[in-house]
């Protein structure tokens, strides 16, 4: 096993791991999470205990798992890399049969006191397989169809369980994040031109078929492709929520409201205003100073990770980390994206700031693996 | 496997340079949402801004209309009425609302008082909510102010519905009320639905109202609204109706809880009928009772406060929320204790001299001359305490509770209903976590006659007569269906006692109505098809004291009321296929067999004849005053003859 190849003398040991830890990346986490703390408190208006001491609470927990794990040797994670997959798996057609159903879909199991979302679980054990998938495999034979095929497989098949919940953001999620880890593997570009071609190919045969006598989609599913691309189409749903946020956000100016001050009530028939729309209220109260500031607090988080990947030699870690810091930037870009009327409304959290438990410990769980690869890479 | 340090070299430059390629993209498009932001934030801003703030397109969410609640037959006992009212936002009436409201004062009342506690509200809520300024308008006042809504900024007539109880007091206690939405209410509510924001929206506070909330509620609609910079609606531009709420049947009978309403009259108690069979709750009367549209509109200080003061307490519900000692109603439990368990059989007998001593301390039997010998059938027939006295001493405190639960009482029974109280069959484990202190003999022979510590509830009562007329563990039921679906049970599971044993209550409560020393014999059903059987009770509320005993106990007519003894009485009918059990219990009435038994035995005869009881059914001598007391009573009007729906 290559972790044979690390000078383990050189690894740091026992709590002198703390002195080695990435510390850039535990502020950056720290700051964005006190933004989500102080935007939950203005859109609970002005009440702490709404949401935002629950999710200071959980943060806390979190925080502390995230330095856990992160004192857990990055070999330990490529051991169990496999037994996490089929785990989440199993969880994942365990909530097929017994899971609660909540706002339409079937994600939630409950287990006594946890409730656990296991297709949020699968987005980080997807990373780890194919990590240590590619760390396995002989580097000559990364971009054969037959060493292509398997990760494909490895990635679709929770893709189709996640479906059928169903859930198509973090089915859109899941391909993307497997999809980058590939793509950082080394995998020829060429399979990702041709995914890429096929599909831009489809959608236009479909698009192009729209009332000739070979139409391939029904007529209604056509009218509600129309509504996810144009929302305001649907005058009483998404596309009103849609305006109002943008309107919201652009009313921000240079400097904003000032806090507490957004006129967010105005929207207080958004039923997202402290999950997947927080972002207006930010952008209002704080205006483009805030917004900007929260951006570039994001990309810095990626940055860091992306560097500590870089100038990490142990495949498996870097691989990880690229795949976790890819994870976060399409929560952050797609959630950015969505509420600036760039791309239609999917529900996606803004990472770390949006209310939501599960969403918080996961990505903190995978920031402490991250920071395992950070602390005992070879030296 | 390990790997060579050249294959270690070339992983680490091919994940760089991908990597190096991902940070690029990443950046693109991380720079791609500054520059939106900054487009929007920046560069338009200004649009924004007067978008915002002339917010020109409004949702206005449309209340749903609550369901609506059903008797059996389909008659509607809560519906919903057409309401007018005016409401007035701050923000729309240009941020001072006392002009307005002072020119809204000339057309409809509105006294200083109350412009005053509109001032302090307005000051309360945000400036974007419509506060309610009026109510129940006349047609002439909302009128008034649509004609004159140019001079009065701010102010929106709306028509809304509000709840409506036909049946007035009759079903007071059982279908609760609904009343608008207080901030203790929203606090209990996580993630309140928005439309409980909505003023005069109207939320069930107590009873089935309260119980069944969500399926009553419905689903509110939306409109999208364009208005003009002083928020006056221009025009429509999207309107999504609302759901109305479900429509729930109950299984009560309206007629007939009319007719247990009337035949109590002014009397404090209650009464229950249940169908033996499904445990459906045919009639669920406590009274006296009030009239739950004073809630709905708002209760008057006064109005309410005469229902406070009340001595019999009109607003407490006696049904299921009201425990009582059950007296010797309870004697079918003692004795089935005794002959379930094995301690006697059929054959037991005990001799009574009127009183029974235990521990140096006298127990007395009602009737002070004593029973002699009596057996099973007898014990329950001439209502022998003395009997129950010595069987409880054998059978032990234990055995009678855990008989007691077995048959109903000291278990919450689960209805849709508030407070539904459970009861207690006391025994020793209870007495020691409730006191601190061990059982004694003594309470044993005061349980044994439902007197002590047992207590439960007229529900109770009814559930345990149903259970000993069939021998079925038969459960209360309130709701037959929710928007059409049938929410019944099938049948219900054999209670395990044996099939001999009941038959042996049930000759002693037939022998009670239908026997020549019958306690209750005054009051039995003459018609043979529906021969009844039954079980009289009289609780005390005081001690008699030995002294007392002495000179002769005072009688009940020459107490205060409220240290009077409580009447029970409960039964079933027809005797032999069983469809109806009633309980009744009269607070403070007297005698069991002589107030609480002919109740019963009339509320009864109404469900078996599914009208007014007719007179042949009871004995010639009673036959003139059941007439009377039909012509005196107050009945609802039988409803037309296709089931009157309520406005939607």
């Amino acid at each position: 096993m290559s972790y044979l190849d690390y000078k383990v003398a050189h690894t740091p040991t026992g709590i002198r791991k703390i002195l080695y830890l990435n510390w850039p990346l535990v502020f950056l986490l720290i700051a964005v999470a006190c933004t989500g703390f102080l935007m939950l408190y203005s859109v609970a208006g002005g009440d702490l205990d709404t949401w935002a001491r629950p999710q200071m609470e959980r943060f806390v927990v979190g925080l502390i798992a995230m330095i856990g794990l992160a004192f857990v040797p990055i070999w330990f994670w490529r051991g169990v890399s496999v037994f996490a997959y089929v785990a989440c798996l199993t969880l994942l057609v365990a909530v097929e049969f017994f899971g609660d159903v909540g706002m339409g879909a079937q994600r939630w199991l409950d287990l006594g006191p946890i409730r656990l979302q296991p297709s949020e679980l699968m987005k980080i054990a997807l990373i780890l397989l194919l990590a240590g998938y590619y760390d396995w495999l002989d580097l000559r034979r990364t971009s054969r169809p037959l060493w292509v095929l398997i990760p494909v497989i490895i990635i679709l098949t929770p893709t189709f369980l996640v479906l059928t919940q169903p859930d198509l953001g973090t089915a859109v999620m899941l391909v993307a994040g497997g999809g980058i880890v590939m793509f950082a593997a080394g995998v020829s570009l060429w399979y990702f031109g041709a995914v890429i071609g096929m599909v831009v190919g489809l959608v236009a045969t479909v698009l192009e078929s729209r009332g000739k006598p070979w139409q391939l989609l029904h007529d209604y599913q056509f009218r509600r492709i129309d509504t996810f691309l144009d929302p305001s189409s649907d005058p009483l749903g998404a596309g009103y929520n849609i305006t109002q946020a943008q309107i919201a956000l652009g009313s921000g100016g240079w400097s904003g409201r000032g806090f507490m001050q957004g006129t967010q009530s105005r929207l207080n028939f958004l039923p997202e205003k402290h999950t997947d729309f927080i972002f207006t209220t930010l952008a209002e109260e704080f205006g483009f100073i805030g917004a900007i500031s929260l951006l570039s607090l994001y990309t810095l988080i990626v940055a860091f990770c992306l560097y500590s990947a870089l100038t990490n030699r142990d495949r498996f870690a870097s691989l990880l980390t690229i795949g976790v810091a890819s994870t976060f930037f399409l929560y952050f870009a797609v959630n950015m994206g969505m509420v600036m009327g760039l791309m239609p409304v999917v529900g996606v959290p803004l990472p770390m700031v949006s209310y939501g438990g599960t969403q918080l410990m996961i990505l903190l769980m995978a920031f402490g693996m991250v920071q395992s690869a950070h602390v005992h890479r070879p030296r | 496997m390990r790997k060579s340090p050249r294959e270690i070299l070339e992983s680490a430059r091919l994940v760089g340079r991908r990597g190096l390629l991902l940070g690029g993209i990443q950046f693109a498009v991380a720079a791609t949402l500054a520059l939106r932001m900054r487009s929007m934030q920046l560069d338009h801003a200004d649009e924004y801004r007067l978008l915002s703030d002339g917010n020109s397109i409004k949702i206005r969410l449309l209340p749903p209309a609550r369901g609506l609640i059903h008797d059996r037959d389909g008659t509607v006992i809560a519906g919903n009425e057409q309401n007018y009212r005016v409401t007035l936002t701050r923000e729309e009436a240009g941020g001072d609302v006392e002009p307005v409201l002072r020119r809204l004062s000339r057309l409809i009342p509105l006294d200083e008082a109350r412009i005053d506690e509109l001032l302090a509200e307005f000051e309360k809520r945000s400036a974007i909510t419509p506060i309610s300024i009026a109510d129940r308008l006349t047609w002439e006042q909302f009128s008034a102010i649509a004609v004159n809504a140019p001079a009065l900024n701010g102010v929106t007539p709306e028509s809304g519905l509000s709840r409506i109880y036909p049946r007035r007091a009759d079903l007071a206690h059982v279908m609760g009320y609904v009343g608008p939405v207080s901030d203790y209410d929203l606090s209990k509510i996580e993630d309140p639905d928005p439309v409980l924001m909505l003023p005069e929206f109207q939320l069930g506070k107590i009873g089935v109202e309260a119980k069944l909330e969500e399926a009553l509620r419905g689903k509110a609609g939306a409109r999208r609204v364009e208005v003009n910079s002083a928020g006056r609606e221009m025009r429509e531009l999207g309107r999504q109706e609302g759901v109305q709420g479900a429509t729930v049947q109950l299984s009560l009978d309206a007629r007939l809880q009319n007719y247990a309403a009337q035949r109590l009259g002014s009397e404090s108690g209650a009464a229950v009928v249940m169908d033996v069979a499904t445990g459906e709750l045919h009639a669920i009367c406590s009274s006296p009772s009030f009239d739950p549209n004073l809630f709905v509109r708002g209760i008057s200080s006064a109005d309410y406060k005469a229902l406070t003061e009340h001595d019999h307490r009109p607003l407490a519900d006696k049904t299921v929320q009201g425990v009582y000692p059950p007296g010797s109603t309870f004697k079918m439990v003692t004795m089935l204790a005794g002959l379930d368990s094995g301690v006697i059989n059929a054959g037991w007998g005990a001799y009574c001299p009127g009183y029974t001593e235990v521990g140096g301390r006298r127990f007395h039997c009602w009737s002070r001359g004593g029973h002699g010998h009596v057996g099973l059938v007898a014990s329950l027939e001439k209502s022998c305490d003395v009997f129950y006295y010595e069987l409880a001493q054998k059978v032990g405190i234990d055995r009678i509770a855990a008989m007691a639960r077995r048959l109903g009482i000291g278990v919450r029974h689960d209805l849709p209903m508030s407070a539904v109280a459970e009861g207690i069959a006391p025994d020793k484990a209870w007495k020691r976590a409730r006191y601190d202190q061990e059982w004694q003999v003594g309470d044993s022979l005061n349980a044994s006659i439902g007197q002590g510590y047992v207590l439960a509830s007229p529900l109770q009562l009814a559930v345990m007569t149903a259970r000993v007329a069939t021998g079925r563990m038969v459960e209360p039921k309130l709701v037959r269906a929710i928007d059409g679906v049938p929410q019944l049970a099938g049948e219900f599971p054999d209670l395990g006692i044996d099939p001999a044993h009941l038959r042996i209550a049930r000759l002693g409560m037939d022998a009670v109505m239908n026997s020549k020393s019958g306690t209750a014999g005054r009051s039995r059903i003459i018609a043979e098809e529906w021969r009844m059987a039954g079980k009289t009770g009289t609780s005390q509320v005081r001690n008699i004291t030995a002294a007392e005993r002495a000179r002769g106990v005072i009688r009940n007519e020459q107490l205060p009321w409220n240290r009077r003894d409580h009447a029970l009485f409960v039964c079933y009918a027809p005797y032999e296929a069983p469809r109806y059990a009633v309980s009744v219990v009269v607070e403070h009435g007297g005698g069991g067999s002589a107030v609480a038994a002919p109740i019963a035995r009339d509320i009864l005869l109404f469900a078996l004849a599914d009208g007014l009881p007719p007179l042949d059914a009871v004995p010639g001598d009673q036959q003139q005053a059941m007439q009377a007391r039909h012509e005196a009573m107050h009945l609802f009007e039988p409803e037309p003859q296709s089931p009157a729906r309520g406005r939607a």
